[in-house]
């Protein structure tokens, strides 16, 4: 699979390549609606930072230079409206899980979510009145990084394992959605 | 000043507050009666030779069940410009878990008294907003009483169920591919 460019002219579109044989131009690439668009997305997530507690720092350690994921196509975004998925690093209190809810609630689809480290997985060591006992009880998670924090290598795991979850989906695209 | 003969000066000038004195390790603690905690410590701000000046810390202590009156309320004060410190601790009983502010005398102690209330529930008279600082403002309860659960109570928080409420509800838009 590759890039498709346009036909500059019609009589490009078929290649003679021996007497009586015509092939399609070599710049036409036929592949799957699937393949592309979710190549497409898979290659450019732009998440939304939404740091909570300590693996925060491990977030904005895995986005500067030393583990570099610019190279990976992922710009941070400050706004949910802007962002195709979202890190929650962190420990969910009680009272932050409705802003969470809302930052969740403004993204647009296609929208994913990677719970990073014990708290946001599973409340962690905070089994206490304030901690929500892990953040997909009100979120639908697609990858989970465990660690006290992560770090950035898991991090970047993590990522690659929502590209492959990406990568297999089908039908999530259409103009009538 | 050392602070054994700051805490003599304490009693010389409050007889009838200054309860006890302790020193560990060279720190000197002065238990005083919580009545006239406000002029205690005006004198320990006003007095030049001691001139308290900046309140380190004020934190509140449940001794249920080890000591007579539950509460205690401990003021870390310091004095930057004759860098000296002391301790000073107020009880107050269960009954009657009231202690006059001392925001007249240091501004800072503001979201600490706060704090004590939101944890302890123990109410400050004479301060100007005395709200929660950290727990949401309808919760129920003072987390750090010895006699609060750790997991919290039975019934769960509303803002929370409705945390979880919402999120069955918009589970319906969510885009499935």
């Amino acid at each position: 699979m590759g890039l498709i460019t346009t036909l500059s002219a019609p009589s490009m579109s078929l290649v003679e390549v021996e007497e009586g044989v015509k092939v399609l131009s070599p710049n036409i690439v036929i592949t799957s609606m699937d393949k592309l668009i979710n190549w497409g997305r898979s290659s450019s997530l732009w998440p939304m930072t939404f740091g909570l507690a300590c693996c925060a720092i491990e977030m904005m350690a895995c986005y500067a230079s030393h583990n570099d994921l610019d190279r990976m196509g992922i710009i941070p975004r400050g706004s949910p409206r802007q962002a195709d998925f979202m890190f929650v690093a962190g420990t969910v209190t009680k009272k932050m899980s409705e802003i969470v809810r809302r930052v969740y609630d403004q993204m647009p689809e296609p929208r994913y979510v990677i719970s990073v480290g014990s708290c946001a997985n599973s409340g962690g060591i905070f089994n206490t009145y304030s901690t929500v006992q892990g953040c997909d009880t009100f979120l639908p998670i697609d990858v989970y990084i465990p660690g006290c924090p992560p770090r950035p290598e898991a991090f970047i795991d993590g990522i690659i394992k929502l590209q492959e979850k990406i990568k297999k989906e089908q039908f999530r695209w259409g103009r009538w959605r | 000043m050392e602070p054994l003969q700051i805490a003599e000066k304490i009693k010389e000038r409050f007889p009838e507050e200054a309860l006890a004195i302790r020193e560990f390790r060279g720190q000197v603690s002065v238990t005083v009666k919580k009545d006239r905690i406000r002029d205690i410590c005006r004198f320990l701000h006003d007095e030049p030779d001691l001139f308290f000046d900046y309140p380190v810390d004020l934190c509140g202590v449940d001794y249920m069940g080890m000591k007579e009156s539950r509460f205690e309320v401990v003021y870390h004060l310091y004095s930057i410009k004759h860098r000296h410190a002391l301790r000073l601790k107020a009880e107050v009983p269960e009954k009657d878990a009231r202690i006059d502010s001392v925001l007249p005398v240091w501004a800072g102690v503001n979201w600490h008294e706060r704090e004590c209330y939101d944890m302890f529930g123990i109410s400050f008279t004479g301060h100007p907003d005395m709200r929660r600082v950290l727990l949401p403002e309808d919760w129920e309860g003072h987390p750090l009483r010895k006699d609060y659960p750790v997991k919290g109570p039975e019934k769960e928080w509303s803002g929370f169920l409705d945390v979880l409420e919402r999120s069955k509800k918009y589970r319906r838009f969510d885009w499935q591919g």
